[in-house]
């Protein structure tokens, strides 16, 4: 059974049986990545680029990684959005893009909606690794497979996303997939870095991190993106990590088991103390590595549809 | 040449004028007569209209109309811009001070003039209220009301400062001329579209409808002060109307226009971040609209502006939170208001004319056109029943950023008659 769309834009109103598929033919990457050999011929002779308008060294090399991984032939294209006619930049690289007969576009860019953008004026499959504080579905994805690897299962979990969830793509791709597998969401953070009306996607707002620990069984603990805008909207890292860091006393204190999801790269002492951190090294890393079987899942759907 | 319009329906409130299938004679530029015609009256050169079933009103105002020129004639100029409003059914308009350079000097006023001599639609002009726009310096008032000034506006943003603002409401309220405003506090702006749902499912920087309510609390509370007028430009939110509402009870001398875009649409038209739903202030939520409607239909808001704002095709398909804002509406605003207000019964054609004819000259103290023997034909001719489809190609606007392409209306203007000129369905001559 193929996927319902040929391009993974985001996962508002995405099927449950496309996350399934997704999540299921991860697994079987997931397993390839153990192989001596982690290559496979799936996708030879298709053509990926890698359009990145915004730095990100870890999303494009992960998703390098899984297009070389399934034998296609990936091209890296960065493009700074910084220059001062920003539209005819876009418009202008897209268009030279599709002249070069590309099968699928992996695009990360600052400005919400890009993607969809792509899909108008291009050919290829489009894939979304982040745009703007929308959406960053492979993410999403990736900390689905993770919880479902430790927990074996996503229906019925209570998962609260926590940190700067108003300039999050990170946290909009994981309320809609969540919500579409059975999760019960909720997020916890400073008011000022909740949306207004987050409440209207059916997600419960907490504003006291020990009941966040308290009531859930993940907590996915958004990074503090402190070189952004968003240091605006707090009084200081200070009174950021008293109030909502994430430390060992806390989850003491609460006495409980719960499973914690990091997208990473931590800001120790900030969204998680430096021990907490260190005790949670090990799944961390393993989110890297599920993230390059999510990648190459989504790759290998889309690029095989036709 | 004389024109004859046969069989026409006549309305002017302003006149309390209101006679069905009569006859008007024009010629000179003039209204010679009214009513039964004789054989003399008809006879030599002429071109005559059966205008059955259509009506016959006072030339049609908009007053928030940016010409482009002086600086973005790629994207208008005063002749395209007056040809549109022409093809538009309005024989007026007034045009926005953010040009570049603004028109806050005497020189910039007289070169906007002269390109509109020779045009059908008559061009009055908004000065900046401060020096540039920049909100720092009152514009030269005087000197620009002298030069044919008609009002004082920023537009585009709001005056910067509360001490500014009293400055320009003082020395324009010397010459009775009202400050027009963009309400939108300068802090909370920069945002791509209304803050609410729609904004958080789409990822897109929220603008807060409070950002305008509090620049409009705040023009309220000093047009008190200063016993000045103010008008407030594309009024959209609906604490904005109440404000208005609950002012104009308490004598405060405010106005209020909206634009068809903030009474037709809300902010779930962007689902698909089409730039052409990117206008500012941004597009609201049904409840907004509705207090909007409310607001026309009990006279707290006087007038309808298009804002229209023509950007190039470069600029407008770019990333969404990259588009500039605005789009044209000069064409497709009487369509619309005649269409959402007057066929769903929010307002009769009475009421259509005082928002669309009466209301924004008198805000502005220029004289509305009357329908009467002797007086200059400053006409619009309406078919409120016609049924068309808006069609981007056919639009005399050199900009082309609309949302409403293939749009159905029912209603529209046929022609424009002005300044001995005749604008009748695609055919254009002089009498």
């Amino acid at each position: 059974m193929p996927l319902s769309n040929k391009h993974l834009l985001g996962l508002q109103g995405i099927p449950k049986e496309d996350i399934q598929l997704i999540l299921d033919t991860t697994k079987t990457f997931r397993e390839v990545l153990d192989r001596p050999i982690k290559k496979v011929p799936t996708l030879q002779g298709k053509t990926v680029v890698n359009l990145f308008f915004e730095n990100s060294t870890r999303t494009r090399i992960s998703f390098e990684l899984a297009e070389k991984r399934l034998s296609a032939d990936a091209v890296n294209f960065s493009v700074s959005t910084s220059s001062v006619s920003k539209g005819e930049t876009f418009k202008d690289t897209i268009r030279n893009i599709e002249a070069m007969k590309v099968d699928m576009v992996v695009a990360r860019h600052s400005a919400a909606g890009t993607p969809l953008f792509l899909t108008q004026i291009c050919d290829a499959s489009i894939i979304n690794a982040g745009d703007g504080i929308h959406e960053h579905p492979t993410q999403a994805l990736l900390d689905m497979y993770s919880i479902k690897e430790k927990l074996g299962k996503i229906e019925g979990l209570k998962v609260c996303i926590v940190g700067d969830i108003a300039h999050s793509r990170v946290a909009l791709s994981n309320i809609y997939g969540l919500i579409t597998m059975g999760a019960k969401v909720s997020v916890c953070g400073p008011s000022t870095m909740i949306p207004r009306y987050i409440q209207d996607l059916g997600v419960d707002v907490i504003y006291n991190i020990d009941e966040a620990i308290q009531e859930n069984d993940v907590l996915n603990v958004l990074r503090i993106q402190l070189e952004r805008k968003a240091r605006e909207y707090f009084p200081s890292i200070r009174e950021y990590a008293k109030f909502f860091g994430i430390t060992e006393e806390r989850l003491e204190k609460n006495g409980k088991d719960i499973l914690i999801l990091h997208p990473g790269p931590i800001n120790r002492g900030v969204e998680l103390s430096s021990s907490v951190a260190d005790g949670l090294n090990q799944i961390i890393l393993q989110q890297v590595t599920n993230g390059v079987a999510v990648r190459m899942a989504v790759l290998y759907l889309l690029g095989t549809m036709n | 040449m004389k024109i004859i319009l046969k069989n026409v329906n006549i309305i002017n409130p302003e006149q309390g004028l209101k006679e069905s299938k009569t006859n008007i004679l024009l010629g000179n530029g003039k209204i010679v007569k009214i009513g039964e015609l004789t054989s003399d009256d008809v006879k030599g050169e002429k071109k005559e209209f059966d205008l059955s079933g259509k009506y016959v009103v006072p030339g049609f105002f908009d007053m928030h109309v940016h010409l482009r020129e002086p600086g973005r004639e790629d994207e208008e100029t005063v002749i395209t811009g007056c040809q549109s409003a022409a093809q538009g059914g309005f024989t007026g308009l007034a045009c926005m001070p953010n040009t570049e350079p603004a028109i806050d000097s005497a020189e910039v006023v007289s070169l906007i003039k002269k390109q509109a001599k020779d045009q059908l639609t008559d061009v009055f002009i908004i000065g900046a209220a401060t020096l540039g726009r920049k909100g720092e310096i009152i514009s030269p008032m005087a000197e620009l009301r002298e030069s044919g000034v008609v009002g004082f506006s920023d537009d585009g943003v709001a005056i910067k400062t509360a001490s500014i603002l009293k400055r320009a409401m003082e020395y324009s309220g010397m010459y009775n001329l009202p400050i027009i405003e963009h309400c939108e506090d300068e802090t909370l702006a920069g945002g791509a579209m209304n803050e609410g749902i729609n904004s958080t499912k789409l990822g897109l920087p929220p603008v807060p409808s409070v950002a305008e309510e509090l620049i409009v609390g705040r023009d309220i509370l000093m047009a008190e002060y200063t016993n000045g007028k103010i008008h407030i430009a594309h009024i959209s939110t609906k604490k904005s109307v109440e404000m208005v509402r609950q002012a104009k009870k308490s004598g405060i001398k405010v106005t209020a226009e909206v634009t068809p875009h903030h009474f037709s649409l809300t902010d779930d038209y962007i689902k698909t971040y089409d730039t052409n739903y990117k206008m500012n202030p941004p597009l609201r939520t049904k409840a907004d609209v509705d207090e909007v409607i409310k607001g026309l239909k009990d006279g707290t808001i006087d007038c309808i502006a298009s804002d229209h704002a023509p950007h190039s095709p470069e600029e407008k398909e770019v990333e969404f939170e990259f588009a500039p804002n605005g789009i044209i509406g000069l064409e497709t605003q009487i369509g619309l208001a005649l269409t959402e207000l007057y066929h769903k019964k929010v307002l009769s054609l009475e009421q259509i004319i005082e928002k669309m004819v009466i209301n924004p000259r008198k805000i502005l103290n220029i004289p509305v056109p009357k329908i009467q023997t002797g007086e200059i034909a400053n006409l619009t001719i309406l078919d409120p029943d016609e049924v068309w489809t808006v069609d981007l190609d056919n639009f005399k606007s050199k900009s082309r950023n609309s949302p409403f392409n293939k749009r159905l209306l029912t209603g529209r203007a046929l022609g424009v008659i002005n300044k001995g000129k005749i604008h009748f369905n695609g055919e254009y001559f002089s009498f």
